[in-house]
């Protein structure tokens, strides 16, 4: 079969699957419309876009189900989409595919602070968790920048992280349960509201798999108490080999701040542009140190990062007074990717993640990458655990910059690979890292993991393209694909 | 030549003697391979010559789960071992998976360093916790070996070596195999090294215990301290045979926050409770001795007490000497009953304990047991997503390689 008539009977079968899902859905829940299916053409990384054959938007776990087992009976690939904030292409949809949207299954169905638990559909809003679950005294803990926007389903897929996660850990850490529609159509649940359900962990392997292994439908997440007291203090250094000490020396100290975060001077700059949050003039980089727990814990620990932040150099330490403070402290560093866009018509958000002893020297190696290849690049990280998030600044009109600062951008996925760290923290592979895979992992890596693959989709219909450069074909299934496998005809795929 | 005729079926395999057998299943051929690459000799040795392999660390607990169907050749981790990094800086370390936890921990603490992982067995390596998840009181503070676990070098059944994760605590590139393979029971593939995140040791540590007046006294304590700000790290409760039931909070810290934290810990309690820097008899130990029954009950945290409540219930309507001990700050229990009850009677005991536990939104699996009951009940009990675990298994270890039938559904 060529890739034409590939393309030709796709039109059918969608035309066709279109019918079907009008069915189920009703004629206002499928979008066919050429301008309304744009919408979603793209996630948070606008530079890749793809228009989808169909939108549907489902309201239950069961219409779910439905749609996907209608994809699977068609052979056509799917894509979920939360929010859409996604920075690597995972929601990015397929071109010949239903984009699966879950902006309509909003529902907490359950807050069970007894239990530390809170029952949500995938399309809730992360930081609605939280506003639910504060007047009993509880808190959904992984908190990404996106939190007023993102979805519980695309952290899911995401594994999602936050500036709070050095301590409380990823979303992984926090899900106890999900119940998915496998890429068979199946509606199956892992774990659920207590811990360790018998047999493998599957839960553990569906988290983190960026829509590839089936679709959440509902989510079982941990409450965590509020804690007693939040400390947070503002310090600024000369250099970011200072605050680079700084960071190690509470480490050190045995010191597990909720946060440690770091920007450099020109992060500031933009952030003082857009937001106006005040940090210390002249600083070449602040750290925001934030401790949280019990009163007579963090007091006492408090004492010693400031007094760490001083002897590795701080020229200023502010400590917040109330929350009205802390939020300003947090406000120039949760809008630091916006916030460059005031300071460069363009710019490259990248994430990777070294051992955090390294920072010094990557963020020497960095400055090298910039000067090298005529770009700006603003740093902001997580630096309790040496999550990496460079913002590579250009200007797409100016002739070549684009390519340069593609190729500065990929080089810094490079050293993290050097200094033993990952080419991801927390935006994930999606569509745009997907060939940086087989840097990092050998192809007996990338090959062992997509056995996980072969056992949910062997057919690859669940977000195709995602992840690995190169998908694995799956071997027999008993009474499917006789002959070539489809992928392989289709030339997608290679024989490993 | 210690083996003197013996026709062995490729190099670095020895016969097995009698104490090799697993769960009353005899070996055939014994392997302790010294490094991952020797391992992945054997592995594919063993293809070649079709035999299946069980994977041993210390052997503590090869006789939970369910004997292998067949067993041809165990492979031995012994020689698997030692510390391979400690980047004490970045918290992390890479140890080889037949190291015996309490050498790690030695390894660590010069650092002010631990893994946080509560070892239940003496002895246990480092490959055999994270194969079978073992967990103890204080992983309701630090979470258990699949929280820990930031990276593993596995074998696959083909000989394949793959790496998966990495030396960084945060990273979300490709699949989590390293939760896979936690809990795996050795059936997916033999793990050779694994990466864990570390913890700061704490400056101070102490007990708060109380003797309960009955159930509901325990399940109101545990509630106290669950809604109030002590932060335990372990929130344990043990109710003997003797129908005794202690609630203790295990509290870690700086000095002054602990010491603030016990004051408020015995508010919470109530009456006079015990402060000790000591943990208290049987802490971090499951109820149970070497051949009894063990079996791991699981619920949503407020009932706990409801678990509590069906383990006395079944002690005096089966009248056996049923102890049940766990972490009520995680909603996991331990019961344990003598290995000389009868078959029958630990199959209804284990009915009640199951239907109990489904009710509290948990599993009752039973993690080890004498034969005769072994043969009499289900093991594991209702397993949600079976059909994908199976087709993981067949997707890993096509041949049926690695302990065979150990696993839930005879996977
Ligand atoms: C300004 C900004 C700041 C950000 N800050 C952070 C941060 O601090 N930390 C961080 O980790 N990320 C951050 N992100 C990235 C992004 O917000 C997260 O990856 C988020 O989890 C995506 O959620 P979403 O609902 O937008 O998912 P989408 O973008 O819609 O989808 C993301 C992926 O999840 C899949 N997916 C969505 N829903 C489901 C489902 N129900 N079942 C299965 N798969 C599903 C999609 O197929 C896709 O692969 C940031 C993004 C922006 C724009």
């Amino acid at each position: 079969m060529t890739a034409t008539s590939m393309t030709a009977t796709s039109t059918t079968a969608i035309g066709t699957l279109a019918a079907r899902l009008r069915t189920v859905l009703g004629t206002d829940r499928v979008i066919s419309d050429r301008q309304e299916l744009r919408t979603y053409e793209c996630d948070g990384l606008a530079q890749y876009r793809v228009v989808p054959a169909l939108v549907v938007f489902p309201h239950t776990a069961a219409e779910c189900a439905a749609v996907v087992k209608a994809c699977a009976a068609a052979g056509v690939p799917f894509v979920a989409r939360g929010s859409g904030t996604g920075l690597s292409g995972g929601a990015l949809p397929h071109a010949d595919g239903v984009l699966i949207v879950t902006a309509q299954m909003r529902r907490i169905l359950e807050l069970a602070p007894a239990d530390e638990r809170a029952v949500v559909e995938p399309g809730v809003i992360n930081l609605q968790v939280t506003r639910a679950a504060t007047p009993a005294g509880y808190y959904y803990a992984p908190d990404p920048s996106s939190q007023q926007i993102c979805s519980i389903g695309g952290n899911v897929a995401e594994n999602s992280g936050g500036a709070h996660c050095l301590k409380y850990g990823f979303t992984t850490n926090h899900v106890t349960g999900v119940e998915i529609v496998t890429p068979d159509g199946d509606l199956v649940r892992l774990g659920g509201r207590a811990p360790d359900a018998p047999g493998y962990d599957l839960l553990g392997a569906f988290v983190g798999s960026e829509g590839t292994l089936g679709i959440a439908t509902e989510v079982t997440v941990r409450l965590v108490r509020l804690p007693e007291t939040v400390r947070t203090l503002l310090a600024a250094f000369d250099t970011t080999d200072a605050a680079g000490a700084a960071t190690s020396a509470i480490i050190g100290a045995g010191v597990v701040p909720a946060a440690i975060e770091m920007m450099d001077a020109l992060a500031i700059e933009a952030a003082e542009a857009a937001v106006h949050c005040d940090y210390p003039a002249g600083a070449g980089a602040v750290l925001i140190v934030e401790l949280d727990g019990p009163a007579a814990d963090v007091e006492a620990q408090f004492v010693a990062v400031e007094r760490l932040c001083r002897d590795n150099g701080a020229f200023e330490i502010r400590i917040a007074a109330d929350d009205a403070e802390r939020a300003l402290f947090w406000k120039g560093r949760k809008s630091a990717f916006a916030a460059v866009g005031r300071i460069s018509p363009d710019y490259i958000v990248q994430d990777g993640v070294i051992p955090r002893t390294a920072l010094p020297d990557v963020l020497r190696r960095i400055g090298e990458i910039a000067a090298e290849h005529g770009v700006r690049i603003a740093n902001v990280f997580h630096a309790g655990d040496g999550n990496l998030h460079p913002l590579v600044l250009f200007d797409d009109a100016a002739d070549g910059q684009a390519a340069r600062a593609e190729a500065a951008s990929g080089a810094i996925l490079d050293l993290c690979i050097e200094y033993g760290g990952s080419i991801t923290g927390e935006h994930g592979v999606g569509v745009d890292k997907a060939k940086h895979m087989p840097r990092m992992f050998t192809a007996d890596d990338l090959d062992t993991m997509q056995l996980v693959r072969c056992a949910f989709d062997p057919r690859g219909l669940s977000n195709p393209g995602k992840v690995f450069p190169t998908p694995r074909l799956c071997g027999e299934v008993p009474g499917r694909h006789k002959g070539a496998h489809p992928l392989q005809e289709a030339g997608v795929a290679e024989v490993f | 030549m210690p083996f003197e005729g013996v026709v062995m079926p490729f190099e670095g395999v020895v016969p097995a003697t009698d104490d090799d057998a697993i769960a009353g299943v005899p070996a055939r051929w014994v392997a302790a391979p010294a490094s991952t690459d020797e391992a992945a000799a054997i592995l594919r040795g063993a293809a070649a010559h079709d035999l299946t392999v069980v994977v041993r660390g210390a052997g503590t607990k090869q006789d939970w789960a369910a004997p292998p169907r067949r067993l041809d050749l165990i492979l031995d981790t012994r020689r698997l071992a030692g510390v391979v990094e400690h980047a004490a800086g970045d918290l992390i370390t890479v140890v080889r998976a037949g190291t015996p936890l309490s050498d790690l921990a030695d390894a660590l603490a010069p650092a002010g360093q631990q893994l946080a992982l509560d070892a239940p067995l003496p002895g246990a390596t480092v490959g055999g916790t994270v194969a079978v998840n073992t967990s103890g009181p204080r992983r309701m503070r630090y979470g258990t070996a699949r929280d820990l676990l930031i990276g593993a070098t596995v074998i696959r059944g083909d000989g394949v070596v793959a790496r998966a994760g990495g030396k960084v605590v945060k990273n979300v590139a490709g699949y989590d195999l390293g939760k896979l393979l936690t809990g795996s029971y050795g059936t997916l593939g033999l793990i050779t090294e694994c990466v864990f995140r570390l913890h700061p040791l704490p400056a101070a540590t102490a007990y708060v215990s109380r003797r309960a007046t009955g159930v509901d006294d325990a399940g109101r304590m545990a509630a106290a301290v669950l809604g109030s700000q002590v932060v335990p790290s372990a929130l344990e409760v043990d109710a003997a045979p003797d129908g005794g039931i202690v609630v203790t909070v295990g509290l870690e810290g700086v000095p002054e926050g602990v010491a603030a934290r016990v004051t408020t810990a015995r508010q919470l309690l109530g009456g006079d409770p015990t402060v000790s820097g000591t943990a208290p008899d049987g802490w971090s130990a499951y109820p149970w001795g070497p051949g009894d029954v063990g079996i791991k009950l699981t619920g949503a945290l407020s009932r706990v007490p409801a678990l509590l409540a069906a383990g006395v219930a079944a002690r005096q309507r089966h009248g056996v000497p049923l102890a049940v001990r766990g972490s009520a700050g995680t909603g996991v229990l331990y019961a344990g009953l003598p290995g000389s009850c009868a078959p029958e009677t630990v199959a209804g005991a284990l009915d009640d304990l199951r239907a109990a536990a489904t009710r509290a939104g948990g599993h009752a699996v039973v993690v080890c047991a004498p034969p005769a009951v072994r043969d009499r009940v289900d093991l594991w009990g209702p397993v949600d997503g079976l059909h994908l675990m199976r087709r993981v298994k067949e997707q890993f270890d096509p041949a049926g390689r690695f302990a065979p039938g150990r696993f839930v559904g005879g996977i």
